[in-house]
């Protein structure tokens, strides 16, 4: 908690800025327009939940962030620099849609996975892997093979493998997508646990309209074809979120809305 | 089932049913396993008996088809003379098998990152690979002599193509978000090829490996029939003019044993190295 605070006091640029940002993706079949003309501001210690059809270009905005993919056009800062600066500084941490775990390393092993490679290495004062997959609650699972592992437990390893750099920036494609509901439901429970003790900003993605309204501080509406900023919604509700959250009328009016914008995307 | 036993848990209702359910199936479980040991072994000796009996029922000249208790008794009585044969064929099948893998092996890498040298050169490997291994076996002996050279050559030629294409295969066919994890953790070349490519690999090696683990023992005794003194491959042709079939017969088994160590070996090493990879690729 007091980490949030004081980063937020430290530096008040945004961390993710986006100006202008279109990607094109030229295809046998023609050009498609992934994204068009993005200008986004993403400050420090924020939860943005990206939310849109399917195709709208959310992954490709994550991608853009990550340094993974060049904007066609447009301007794009991570913390003050470049993405491909800042990912060289392991501020960002990527969680996947799916796991992306390395199948014959163990949980424990692919936690450390980016203190492996890359010229990483653990550095004094932070979080250690095991801490981390203790964090996620799999203390007591640091042996076990990912195929020994749930669904919702591999999830939890690719949470930690991503916060072991402690990076300032957590990206997050559709992490729960392919998970039943109620292990969902946890782990959006302890995601925001996670982000209020790490006080990292975190960009999620998500298509479900539930998801995005429990975890955002922002609701970001994509449109499709092309992809374009909708609308930025505040969600108005307060902090720290439970489940139970979700039956209160302020929640169930901000779905509302936001099913209203999404229909009319 | 005892009323002991009932008396003795709490009185809790279908747990000492779920129990003996559980004893049920356990009992089930070792009784299949059981006869899938069992019943192998059953075939055989049945086949072996049939084989006796059939020699001296029809009363089978013995250098025609020697009795199964003709041959497992030259094979005790023989064993020194087999096994004195069986190393030279060992030694040049294993170093045959290391070379032509570890050769297939750098030569896949070398693919994987300069496409131009795979276009280049896989097609020559493939037509190499059509020519089958009687023919190219009496060139390779000209070229290399007589010696164990040639047998070592034989058997590399025959375990090289198989492990190449596997482990092209393998080292290609890494997930793409695997690669995208990778450069988000600003991985280099060389931790990507460690890290992701080799291990990616290994399941399809393994496959090639236990493929090659017989193969190179057939190189080895081809070489071996082209011209040696010793060697298992000797000593089947040497058996097979001196129509001693007993000799054949036996030399073929303790060749067979060694084809099937070998495999049991690979097989292990794979189950021990590969305990990750379960319904996966390979
Ligand atoms: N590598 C690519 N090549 C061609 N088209 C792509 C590529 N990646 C994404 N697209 C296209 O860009 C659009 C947005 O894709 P994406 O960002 O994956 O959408 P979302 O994550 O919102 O479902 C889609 O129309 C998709 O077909
Ligand atoms: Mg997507």
């Amino acid at each position: 908690m007091s980490v949030a605070t004081l980063r937020k006091d430290a530096s008040p640029a945004p961390v993710v800025s986006l100006r202008g940002v279109s990607v094109r993706f030229v295809t046998e079949r023609g050009a498609v327009t992934a994204l068009h003309d993005i200008d986004l501001d993403v400050e420090d210690g924020g939860f943005l939940t990206l939310l849109g059809p399917s195709g709208c270009g959310k992954s490709t905005l994550l991608r853009v962030v990550s340094d993974l993919l060049p904007p066609s056009a447009g301007a794009v800062r991570v913390l003050g620099v470049p993405p491909a600066v800042a990912r060289g500084r392991r501020d960002i941490g990527f969680v996947f849609q799916d796991s992306t775990l390395l199948p014959w390393r163990s949980a424990l092993q692919n936690v450390e996975l980016p203190l492996a490679v890359g010229g990483g290495g653990a550095r004094p004062g932070r979080r250690t892997p095991r801490e981390l997959l203790a964090l996620v609650g799999l203390g007591g699972w640091e042996n076990a093979l990912p195929h020994e592992l749930s669904g919702g437990m591999r999830q939890r390893v690719a949470i930690a493998r991503a916060l072991v750099n402690d990076p300032k920036l957590l990206l997050m494609d559709e992490p729960f997508g392919a998970l039943d509901e109620i292990t969902r439901d946890r782990l959006n429970e302890e995601l925001l646990r996670i982000w209020e003790e790490t006080g990292a900003t975190i960009l999620f993605v998500t298509h479900s309209i539930y998801e995005a309204a429990f975890l955002g501080q922002k609701v970001l509406l994509l449109a499709a074809r092309p992809g374009r900023v909708r609308e930025i919604v505040d969600v108005p509700l307060p902090n720290p979120r439970h489940i139970a959250l979700r039956e209160t009328p302020a929640f169930v009016d901000l779905v509302a809305h936001l099913r209203r914008v999404l229909e009319a995307c | 089932m005892s009323a002991q036993t009932i008396d003795a848990l709490p009185a809790v209702p279908g747990l000492a049913e779920s129990r003996e359910d559980q004893r049920r199936f356990a009992q089930r479980r070792r009784a299949l396993a059981w006869r899938r040991r069992l019943l192998p072994i059953a075939a055989v000796v049945l086949l072996l008996a049939l084989w006796e009996g059939g020699v001296a029922f029809f009363h089978i000249k013995p250098f025609i088809a020697p009795a199964p208790s003709a041959v497992a008794m030259l094979l005790v009585k023989k064993i020194g003379l087999l096994l004195q044969n069986l190393a030279p064929t060992a030694i040049e099948a294993v170093s045959g098998f290391i070379l032509g893998n570890l050769a297939a092996i750098v030569i896949a890498t070398v693919f994987v990152y300069q496409r131009t040298l795979e276009e280049a050169f896989f097609p020559i490997a493939v037509m190499v690979h059509t020519i089958p291994v009687m023919a190219y076996a009496p060139i390779l002996v000209l070229l290399l002599g007589n010696g164990v050279e040639a047998k070592i050559a034989i058997a590399a030629m025959i375990c090289f193509f198989p492990t190449l294409v596997n482990m092209t295969r393998g080292l290609r066919s890494v997930r793409p978000q695997q690669m995208e994890l990778m450069r988000i953790l600003s991985a280099s070349p060389r931790e990507v090829f460690f890290e992701l490519r080799l291990k990616n690999a290994l399941p399809y090696l393994f496959s090639a490996l236990k493929i090659a683990a017989a193969t190179s023992v057939i190189g080895a005794i081809v070489g071996e029939w082209i011209g040696a003194t010793t060697g298992i491959g000797a000593l089947i042709i040497q058996a097979t003019y001196n129509f001693d079939s007993p000799l054949l017969y036996a030399t073929i088994v303790v060749g067979s044993a060694f084809s099937a160590l070998f495999f049991g070996l690979i097989s292990w090493a794979e189950r021990y190295f590969l305990k990750w990879n379960v319904g996966e690729a390979g």
